[in-house]
């Protein structure tokens, strides 16, 4: 068992770098749509300080929605999914696995530039830790949830982006409040831990139960 | 009669409310090879894929070893005795040969690179082995899936449609290693419009426009 | 409950005989209900101390808000009953009552802003309540999506159940987190365990309205359910009699 999800890990890092380009563009789309907000709206440092940590947020679950919309497609489309449902290991924990390879690359990597970004929305170093640590749990729930979303839209050819995001994008909600919740109280220099444990518990609860409904959606998409 | 005996019980498939086929029965020993044959669209790839458990059927059972593969303990023990081969190869353009195998055994039972090695040579893609298999043809990719036919594992197979791109030397060397499997006590399903020459004993299902 | 009826519970041919003759009755019933909700409500009911007349649209709000909470909750168990059991009148009904509370929430809406002008002077506030039945209509609008989406029925049935058992297991975080970002949400206006802060006089018709809603929706998914059981089954016998009998 052990070796196979090591097996799993490593599969899933070869495939990874050897298309980097689905590593690096919902990065560069966080980084894009966080752009375009100081351009919308105005770059007064006291206006934009008031929204950074929405906008961080509304980026960040944007970018790994859209991320997640091919997690399993091409596993779909050559087979591989097939072998998967056939195997004797549990699926549950395969796409545990690969889930939380997804979230290793995609929301740490959102994680390292979002301190970056911060600043350029004029927020203050000290708030930085808390917009790590939550957008670091986050994204976990985020992965998760959407992983949900891109298992039971995976045989749908051409609509299955837009389908996911509005199956998912309800779901993203308490995590949005959360993190964005988090973020205000530090700002306003108020403790963050009750917000953390929160976000915790949400990341939890995702761990625990979403594998069961990715693995079922994964079995209806291959059964057609 | 044999505890490794497959009987399929009365199957009926429907897909969007057509009739695919139904009262489908038979027994296999081990040592059989079914060729599933009929036109477009009779149902051969449901079928196969209702056997391997990938999809449900619309009424009737399967049992293998007198324990249903639709549900429970029996489908475990099914799965790590089949080995399945679909439409689709499994074959991940990005990774080589060596890599996309060593996957797909894991996922049964792992196998060790010598193995990988040999099986590959035996399919004839010797020096392909470290190659991205998007450099490859399609017939070098369905060599690729089918080297897990030359690797120690389940003794059933199914195959949907294994002689796809391969070129005549390459179908040849595959009816022999069906027969040999089967000699050997293996038993084979699988689907083809190839006439199975070199292969003695295959037992052939019809389906499809027989009302 | 023995096993035999609730198998036979999914055969369409016993529950398209069976709520046959239910219909009658339950149409009687929830239009009698409403008559007397409405009336009892808009006409004998007292005028709110602060808000007047205008919270007299609550008749029509909370009944739809509760309905459009517990038809949820009822697409999640027929999802449920639908995977577990494989009946396939689970998700006939599944398919059918997801328009229906989508409908009723869309009234909720609605309505909830219809009353907003005047409580608060504004069409949309972002009060917990209208921010969380938002968020439950988008949540509809994923299911009838999927449903839509996805061409083979079988497919298409348990994708959705397994959407609708997701967003029900999601629905009280939402509602939590929503609840908790604005925390200045007024008390749910009605609920059945408490004893509710209205006079009687107020909260017996709000009563008698949310059991006609009831009604309603029950007539509604009756009627929708037996015309896609009809058209799942054009093939049976039974409903080959049944056609030739009305033509």
């Amino acid at each position: 068992m052990r070796q196979m999800i090591w097996l799993l890990l490593k599969r899933e890092w070869q495939l990874t770098w050897r298309r980097p380009g689905d590593l690096l563009n919902p990065l560069i789309f966080f980084a894009m749509v966080i752009t375009l907000f100081p351009l919308a709206v105005g770059p007064e440092p006291q206006l934009l300080q008031r929204m950074a940590s929405g906008i961080i947020w509304v980026a960040a679950l944007l970018a790994t929605l859209l991320s997640l919309d091919g997690l399993f497609r091409s596993d779909f489309e050559d087979g591989s999914l097939e072998q998967w449902v056939l195997s004797p290991h549990p699926l549950t924990l395969l796409v545990l696995v690969k889930v939380l390879h997804h979230w290793l690359m995609c929301g740490l990597l959102l994680v390292l530039l979002a301190p970056v970004l911060g600043l350029m929305l004029a927020l203050p170093w000290s708030v930085m830790p808390t917009l790590c640590l939550t957008l670091l749990l986050g994204t976990a729930v985020l992965s998760l949830l959407g992983a949900i979303g891109a298992a039971l839209t995976v045989g749908l050819k051409g609509s299955g982006s837009m389908l996911l995001a509005l199956l998912i994008l309800p779901l993203y909600i308490p995590v949005l409040i959360l993190g964005t919740g988090a973020m205000d109280a530090a700002l306003q220099g108020l403790p963050v831990l009750g917000y953390l444990l929160w976000l915790g518990c949400l990341a939890l609860l995702a761990l625990s139960l979403a594998p069961l409904a990715i693995a079922a959606g994964l079995r209806i998409g291959v059964s057609e | 009669m044999s505890k490794q005996q497959i009987d399929v019980i009365e199957l009926a498939c429907e897909r969007d409310e057509r009739e695919l086929f139904s009262a489908v029965s038979f027994c296999l020993q081990p040592g059989d090879v079914l060729q599933v044959a009929g036109p477009n669209g009779a149902g051969k790839t449901s079928l196969l894929r209702i056997m391997a458990g990938l999809m449900p059927a619309t009424a009737g059972d399967i049992s293998f070893a007198e324990k249903s593969i639709l549900s429970g303990s029996g489908r475990e023990y099914w799965r790590r005795n089949l080995l399945y081969i679909g439409h689709a190869p499994a074959v991940k353009s990005a990774l080589t040969a060596e890599e996309n195998l060593s996957w797909l055994c894991a996922l049964t039972r792992p196998v060790s690179s010598e193995a990988i090695w040999q099986a590959l040579d035996q399919v004839g893609l010797r020096g392909f082995e470290d190659v991205p298999c998007r450099q490859l043809s399609a017939g070098q990719q369905r060599r690729v899936a089918l080297a897990r036919l030359y690797l120690p594992g389940a003794p059933i197979w199914i195959l949907d449609e294994p002689f796809t791109a391969l070129d005549q030397a390459g179908v040849l060397t595959l009816e022999q290693h069906i027969m040999s499997f089967a000699a050997s006590g293996g038993t084979v399903v699988l689907t083809t419009h190839h006439s199975l020459a070199h292969v003695a004993g295959v037992r052939r299902l019809e389906l499809g426009r027989v009302n | 409950m023995s096993w035999t009826f609730f198998h036979k519970l999914g055969s369409p041919k016993w529950f398209y005989e069976i709520s046959g003759k239910l219909l009658p009755w339950l149409a009687l019933a929830s239009v009698l209900l409403l008559a007397i909700g409405v009336v009892w409500g808009l006409f004998y009911a007292p005028e709110d101390y602060q808000q007047g007349n205008s919270f007299r649209i609550i008749y029509i709000h909370v009944p739809a808000a509760i309905l459009a909470q517990s038809c949820y909750m009822m697409l999640a168990v027929a999802g449920i009953v639908g995977l577990v059991w494989r009946m396939k009148l689970a998700d006939v009904a599944l398919q059918c009552a997801a328009p229906i509370g989508a409908w009723m929430t869309f009234v909720a809406l609605i309505t909830g802003s219809i009353w907003g002008k005047p409580t608060w002077g504004t069409y949309w506030e972002w009060d917990a309540r209208l921010t969380s039945m938002l968020i439950l209509l988008f949540l509809y609008f994923g299911i009838i999506a999927l449903r839509m989406a996805i061409s083979n029925r079988d497919t298409a049935a348990k994708a959705t159940a397994v959407m609708a058992i997701v967003g029900v297991v999601n629905i009280p975080i939402i509602k939590y987190s929503v609840d908790w970002w604005n925390t200045l949400h007024q008390p749910a206006t009605f609920t059945m365990t408490e004893k509710p802060a209205m006079p009687p006089e107020m909260w017996l018709p709000l009563l008698v309205m949310v059991i006609a809603f009831y009604g309603l929706f029950a007539l509604n998914l009756l009627l929708r359910m037996r015309l896609e059981v009809l058209r799942r089954e054009y093939k049976a016998r039974w409903v080959r009699e049944i056609l030739e009998k009305s033509s």
